[in-house]
């Protein structure tokens, strides 16, 4: 259990999916001019890191990593198919996107309201096949743990987008230097945000 | 390297060679550039500029997905099914990176260790999508080459000026591939007292740099000035 905790506030502070690697900066920068398109955004991060890390984990154990295959026949022993882990996680995602998206348009239209244009976003959102390729770097030891570091990730990139959205809303009111208005200052907002959360680093626990 | 490449396919290309047709080379070199006025391909960009050597390596991968991609795209346009288009591009980006994997991984291995899953995220770094949505489904193979190797050029450049700013003043050296590091800095500087800028590595800086980047060319470039 104390491990599982571990793992989420590492993935939430220490390994911040924006501001230690940069993933889903893309839609960060873009979606981010109001805290409540952030909430939107983000809210669907969580749910489809949640939902694409621990069946890309169930994908690279028993079907694409060297002798994963044993469970089939014994003699797949030598069998490596990771070089296809790409391919199989971007489908796994962009289909996963595809049908989360349809399940909630029907049993939770008020969700839907709330997610429906982020959703497709997601699809080209590099923290998502950043989640899946960090797991499958760092070998977690089984299905419970992956889903904690998928959850913690998710809720990291979260906390990055509201925080981002909630400043530039006030950052309006200053007097910025024209040419720095709008991409520039963020950037440089997101590097001192960056350079706040390194103070976690090293944290051990 | 990049050059080269550019000038082949500009010589098959010669009755494209338009007016219309160098401007898709040119724009995204600053007017139209993917990483300060379109903020796309930021992702898998920032973490890499560490050495310059990676960058490169890097910036050259993407050209090879982005041409790979948008003539296979372009050449298909017209059959694929609108509805499925999103996965038929990703498969096929999918396979190139798969490609540019273990090539890297066969021919310098050092460096695709360093490059780790940035490689990979090749994938959904959003420029390559972003161009074969807006540039290569609608566009005859030609242009959409042009526009491919123009793209990359403009996300190369600038992931090369950060890699420069952040290796010579965070660890005073200089790399290529196949070179090594070199250093840059003379030691009587450091027995003067110069330092180092350990803080140029850390990767919060990239950041800064490149809204540095888009300061001065926004300053040169005022019609690119946004309202707030």
């Amino acid at each position: 259990m104390q491990e599982l905790v571990s793992i989420f506030v590492k993935a939430i502070f220490v390994e911040n999916m924006i501001f230690a690697y940069f993933l889903g900066m893309c839609s960060y920068l873009a979606v981010s001019k109001t805290v409540k398109t952030g909430v939107g955004l983000g809210a669907a991060v969580i749910f489809v890191l949640g939902i694409t890390v621990p069946l890309n984990y169930l994908i690279e154990n028993y079907l694409l990593a060297e002798g994963a295959l044993t469970w089939l026949d014994p003699s797949f022993a030598a069998v490596d198919l990771s070089f296809l882990s790409f391919i199989m996680f971007i489908a796994v995602i962009a289909s996963m996107v595809q049908l989360v998206e349809m399940i909630v348009e029907k049993f939770a239209p008020a969700l839907y309201g709330a997610l429906g244009i982020f959703l497709p976003l997601i699809a080209v959102n590099c923290s998502i096949l950043g989640g899946s390729l960090f797991m499958q770097e760092r070998q977690y030891s089984d299905i419970v743990e992956a889903t904690a570091f998928s959850l913690g990730s998710g809720v990291g990139w979260f906390l990055a987008i509201v925080a981002i959205a909630a400043i530039r809303e006030k950052i309006r009111y200053s007097d910025v230097p024209a040419p720095l208005r709008g991409l520039g200052i963020t950037f440089i907002i997101t590097g001192l945000m960056g350079i706040a959360f390194m103070s976690f680093m090293g944290v051990e626990l | 390297m990049a050059d080269t490449v550019e000038e082949v396919v500009n010589k098959e290309s010669e009755p494209l060679f338009s007016k219309k047709n160098r401007k898709l080379l040119t724009d995204p070199l600053d007017d139209d550039n993917p990483i300060t006025v379109q903020v796309l391909g930021i992702c898998s960009a920032l973490a890499i500029t560490v050495q310059v050597q990676q960058a490169l390596i890097m910036a050259l991968s993407v050209l090879f997905v982005m041409i790979g991609g948008n003539l296979m795209v372009s050449l298909i346009r017209n059959v694929i099914p609108n509805r499925i288009r999103i996965i038929v591009q990703l498969v096929i980006v999918a396979f190139l990176v798969i490609l540019v994997d273990q090539i890297l991984k066969a021919f310098v291995y050092d460096i695709s260790k360093a490059l780790s899953v940035f490689v990979g995220l090749i994938i959904s770094n959003c420029i390559i999508m972003g161009r074969l949505e807006a540039f290569a489904l609608g566009n005859k193979p030609g242009p959409s080459v042009l526009d491919a190797i123009g793209n990359a050029a403009g996300f190369g450049w600038i992931l090369i000026a950060v890699a420069v700013v952040r290796e010579v003043f965070g660890s005073g050296t200089f790399s290529l591939p196949g070179m090594g590091q070199v250093n840059l800095i003379p030691e009587a500087f450091f027995n003067m007292g110069y330092m180092n800028n350990n803080m140029m590595i850390l990767p919060p800086m990239a950041l800064v740099t490149v809204g540095v980047i888009i300061w001065i060319q926004r300053s040169r470039n005022t019609k690119l000035i946004e309202e707030n």
